[in-house]
């Protein structure tokens, strides 16, 4: 009875993989159809959740392929594509090369988007405080409790800072939004990196949890004095102040798909071990410096051959015609460059029977 | 004339018992499934800490530390103002319906409060979230810190979030189910005793207090677990309201974590193995409070039964 979300994901599981299995049967029994009776299963990540189900009721729409997605969160979505119960993982934290072997997986980045603060003080509207990561990694340690202090006042010279509280606002939900805001400021505060570290969830020293991004906004649009970190689409969404910030090349600047697309396009994508690429203080001019990529996880075994085209045919249009919808929802599209290493890297890892899967040759000449 | 001789039973008797008791086979052993799964699953987590679990403070899972202290603290606090909210309340409401009310109106507000029972706990939490924790924040919380702000209870920023919120929160949730059982105990009560407690010339409060109550009492205590079994594994309403937070403070403004919202917020995301099974242990310790709660109800009852009178 306490476990009712676990109990939940696994009837929903096994709803899920008694329909597919209808189906497959289905499928195999009637005439076989190419694409109308096809189901791809993912499991994973919440943050690019109301992105993928989009995109998946539009490619349903064209093509008849019907892709489930499961925002189960993260961890649900590696262990199942680790049992193989699903045809993709997803997760905001990508993981290391090492643990990519031993799980026998691959991973590449899927859409980009950005980690923004937000504050709530009297007279400060979108745009105006300006912030610097220590100044951020002093604020959530405790270390600087009111909003006149001297910090952040030498930050903003025109500004009448409050005599007030500072009550932080962290998600209290194991999130990829707080893994790539803690790994910024692990990146630019030796204190952060000593007393927190860089995770989905940390031990906040002070403030207060909110669970998920709606959450953390509901309560800063709350709280007198509070400060919060948001995915960037709920920091546009809600009307919050979101602050500008200093990156690494010394600029103050404002968080748009603009600067995440700059510190998308300084990143080494193509020698970073498992396409592990971390995009928080990028070097470029106009980079936001909490932009972070959300991964897609698949087994480097492919069983069904057919399937797993199917599925990369899917991905491959995610990339190339997926980007107007995300947009719109305020996500970021990857540069050509790097849709078009991830490709060569799929043909390069994903074979089965020694045959590689893609590029899609002649549309009948690849039946099994 | 065989019927009521109690020689021949019959097939569909022995059917009868053996379904009754295949079914409550069934239940026991589910019971003890989830017992011994959570105990399996949170194994990892014993041997590392082992009790130390229990009264540790710590929840890092970046250095891979847990301790449920904080969990168990804020489960027991919001739970005992819920309680202290709730059980006068249901107690003044059963009361009213039952001894004081027309019975039409009886009737109407029966039916409102068995209503609130089939509200769903999530919208309990949103509406806790976005309409009640903003009215306490701007109305309240400033009035108490104004007055009780010496105590160490009203401290810090009225954020309306909080433990007070979740307890008052759950006070609402399980006002309907203690006070519909308090309304049934009273009822319970046999007019003659009352008429009798009346022609003594008893006042209304004499006979409520002396006769009523009393005669109730076992089935009032009842009540006061049912409630208190609800109260403490709420998950999604006070999941929304609490303000999450690892920390053990007097002050009811602060921002804490219970049990179940720790789980609800943290399962989804914890893919590392000793953070998993501390999860669970953290589901196991709930399990134990809960059955440590029913035992203790148990043996009260017990007691209650010698020393009230009262039937049941």
């Amino acid at each position: 009875m306490k476990t009712s979300n676990f109990d939940h994901s696994i009837k929903a599981l096994a709803i899920f993989t008694l329909i597919s299995l209808m189906l497959t049967v289905a499928s195999c029994t009637g005439k076989t159809d190419r694409a109308e009776n096809l189901i791809l299963n993912g499991a994973g990540a919440t943050f690019p959740y109301p992105l993928y189900s989009k995109w998946t009721s539009q490619y349903n729409e064209l093509t008849g392929v019907k892709v489930i997605y499961q925002s189960i969160g993260s961890g649900g979505g590696i262990a199942q594509i680790r049992a193989g119960t699903v045809d993709f993982g997803a997760t905001d934290a990508p993981l290391d090369k090492e643990e990519l072997d031993r799980l026998q997986l691959i991973q590449f980045p899927m859409v980009m988007g950005g980690v923004v603060p937000v504050v709530h003080v009297k007279g400060i509207g979108p745009g105006k405080l300006r912030l610097t990561g220590p100044v951020i990694a002093e604020i959530y340690l405790g270390a600087i409790t009111r909003w006149n202090d001297p910090a952040i006042k030498e930050l903003n010279p025109g500004i009448t800072l409050p005599d007030e509280d500072i009550t932080t606002v962290h998600r209290a939900d194991g999130s990829g939004t707080t893994w790539i805001f803690s790994n910024y400021l692990t990146k630019v505060s030796p204190a952060w990196a000593r007393e927190m570290g860089n995770a989905k969830v940390l031990a906040w020293p002070v403030g207060a949890g909110g669970k998920g991004n709606e959450g953390v906004s509901a309560y800063v649009q709350r709280i007198e004095g509070s400060m919060g970190y948001v995915e960037f689409a709920y920091a546009m969404q809600s009307g919050l102040s979101y602050a500008l910030l200093k990156n690494h090349a010394g600029n103050f600047v404002a968080p748009s798909p603009g600067s995440f697309f700059a510190a998308a396009s300084m990143a080494d994508w193509e020698n970073a071990p498992g396409y592990r690429v971390v995009l928080t203080e990028q070097p470029a001019e106009e980079s936001w410096p909490i932009t972070g990529a959300s991964f897609i996880l698949l087994r480097k075994e492919q069983r069904n051959s057919g399937k797993t085209r199917a599925l990369l045919k899917f991905l491959d249009w995610c990339y190339r015609y997926g980007e107007k919808s995300a947009s719109g929802l305020e996500y970021v599209p990857l540069p050509q460059h790097v849709v078009d290493g991830i490709e060569s890297y799929w043909s390069r890892t994903l074979a089965a029977g020694g045959k590689s899967l893609w590029p899609p040759r002649g549309e009948k000449g690849d039946k099994e | 004339m065989k019927i009521g001789s109690g020689k021949h039973t019959g097939y569909g008797d022995v059917l009868f018992k053996a379904a009754t008791f295949l079914s409550a086979l069934i239940f026991s052993l589910a019971m003890a499934g989830v017992a011994f799964e959570l105990a399996r699953s949170s194994r990892l987590s014993i041997a590392k800490f082992g009790f130390g679990f229990l009264w540790s403070q710590a929840w890092n899972p970046v250095t891979q530390d847990f301790g449920a202290l904080s969990s168990i603290y804020g489960t027991l606090v919001s739970t005992l103002i819920a309680m202290v909210i709730a059980i006068p309340l249901s107690l003044a409401i059963a009361l009213f319906l039952v001894e004081l009310a027309p019975p039409a109106l009886s009737r109407w507000v029966g039916y409102a409060i068995e209503l609130l029972a089939a509200i769903p706990s999530i919208i309990f939490g949103m509406w806790g979230l976005f309409v009640f924790a903003p009215f306490l924040a701007d109305h309240v919380q400033p009035f108490l810190q104004k007055f009780g702000g010496f105590t160490p209870f009203f401290k810090g920023p009225p954020m309306g979030i909080g433990m007070m919120s979740a307890g008052i929160i759950l006070a609402l949730m399980v006002l309907p189910f203690t006070s519909a059982v308090m309304r049934e105990v009273f009822s319970m009560t046999p007019p003659v005793l009352k008429e009798a407690a009346y022609g003594m010339g008893a006042t209304t409060w004499e006979t409520t207090s002396k006769v009523t109550v009393r005669f109730g009492a076992k089935g009032l205590m009842g009540a006061f677990f049912l409630g208190l079994g609800r109260a403490i594994g709420e998950t999604m309403a006070v999941t929304f309201v609490i303000g999450n937070n690892h920390s053990i403070s007097a002050s009811l403004f602060s921002a804490g974590n219970s049990i179940a919202s720790t789980l609800a917020n943290e399962f989804t995301e914890a893919s590392d193995p000793l953070y998993l099974s501390s999860l669970v242990e953290l589901g196991l310790v709930l399990f134990a409070m809960t059955l440590l709660v029913q035992t203790i109800a148990h043996f009260w009852l017990r007691h209650l039964g010698k020393t009230t009178g009262g039937r049941q």
